[in-house]
């Protein structure tokens, strides 16, 4: 399954920001149920989007050598639904890095006007504890999302 | 800083961590059982301690994840035993065991994680740093 929820980065910088956009298009799968005959992202998947561009600042921060899991949302608000044909912006900034994990803040925008705002606590989890939940010892920056990182890489280059 | 300060500090802390009101974070109040944290709210505490007293809290120093290991020295019949009691001595010297010596059972530990053994850990953290 493809699990991506950002199309681009627009702008990356290494422990402080990173800014990503996101295309609505009304064939997304989750319009056709949420809601019928009344088309809004459901906010789950926006905070999704927020977190994955976001998760990808905390991962760097440790040269993506630390399993980054999205630990709790500590703050969220949502103003209003995000609808088709809309481009959503998130960007995230880096408030604090520590052993246990990072915080980030995060904000989305339809243009210029601020649609949902919230703050993400992402923790580390030791390599032995990963692979007794998934089998794996690098789950998290794994397929897709190692592509993403070519995004953000290729955003902090231009 | 006084230990009402650190208190205050400790307590605005919880607030915004665990969702909880004030008037409901009082020194004695435990944090699992009257505060409903959870094991993802400890990091977090963890985290926001060390940003608001500019810290830094090792992993499983002030909250060790597991204090035991299932050693049955330490631990025997759902008690523990006066060999774990020193244990706890040595990796928690900032906790208060009067109450729970009386009382050792395994269930009991998770009541030793009260508002106020933050407090006298942050306590002694400072007083190190400020020694240093």
């Amino acid at each position: 399954m493809r699990w991506i929820w950002i199309d681009r980065f627009t702008s990356f910088e290494p422990g402080k920001s990173a800014t990503a956009v996101k295309n609505l298009s009304l064939a997304e799968d989750h319009f056709a149920d949420h809601f019928p005959g009344y088309p809004v992202m459901p906010a789950p998947l926006i905070l999704e989007g927020l977190a994955q561009t976001g998760g990808i600042l905390v991962g760097d921060a440790n040269g993506f050598t630390k399993n980054v899991i999205l630990a709790k949302v500590p703050r969220a608000h949502f103003r209003r639904d995000a609808r088709p044909g809309e481009t959503l912006t998130y960007t995230t900034t880096l408030q604090q890095m520590g052993d246990v994990g990072g915080l980030v803040a995060g904000t989305v925008h339809a243009g210029d006007e601020l649609i949902a705002e919230a703050e993400i606590f992402f923790a580390h989890v030791p390599p032995e504890q990963f692979k007794e939940l998934t089998g794996t010892d690098n789950f998290v920056f794994s397929g897709n999302l190692k592509n993403l990182l070519g995004l953000a890489r290729a955003a902090s280059k231009g | 800083m006084t230990q009402d300060d650190i208190f205050q500090k400790v307590a605005g802390t919880l607030v915004e961590a665990l969702n909880v009101d004030e008037d409901q974070v009082t020194p004695s109040s435990t944090l699992q059982g009257d505060l409903g944290a959870e094991s993802i709210d400890f990091l977090d505490i963890v985290f926001r301690l060390e940003r608001e007293f500019g810290i830094k809290i090792p992993r499983n120093e002030l909250f060790p994840e597991s204090i035991f290991q299932g050693d049955p020295e330490f631990v025997k019949d759902g008690r523990v035993t006066s060999k774990g009691l020193n244990e706890l001595r040595v990796k928690m010297p900032f906790a208060d065991l009067s109450t729970f010596e009386q009382n050792p059972t395994l269930e009991g530990i998770s009541d030793l994680f009260t508002v106020n053994l933050i407090v006298s850990y942050i306590e002694s953290k400072l007083r190190a740093q400020a020694a240093a």
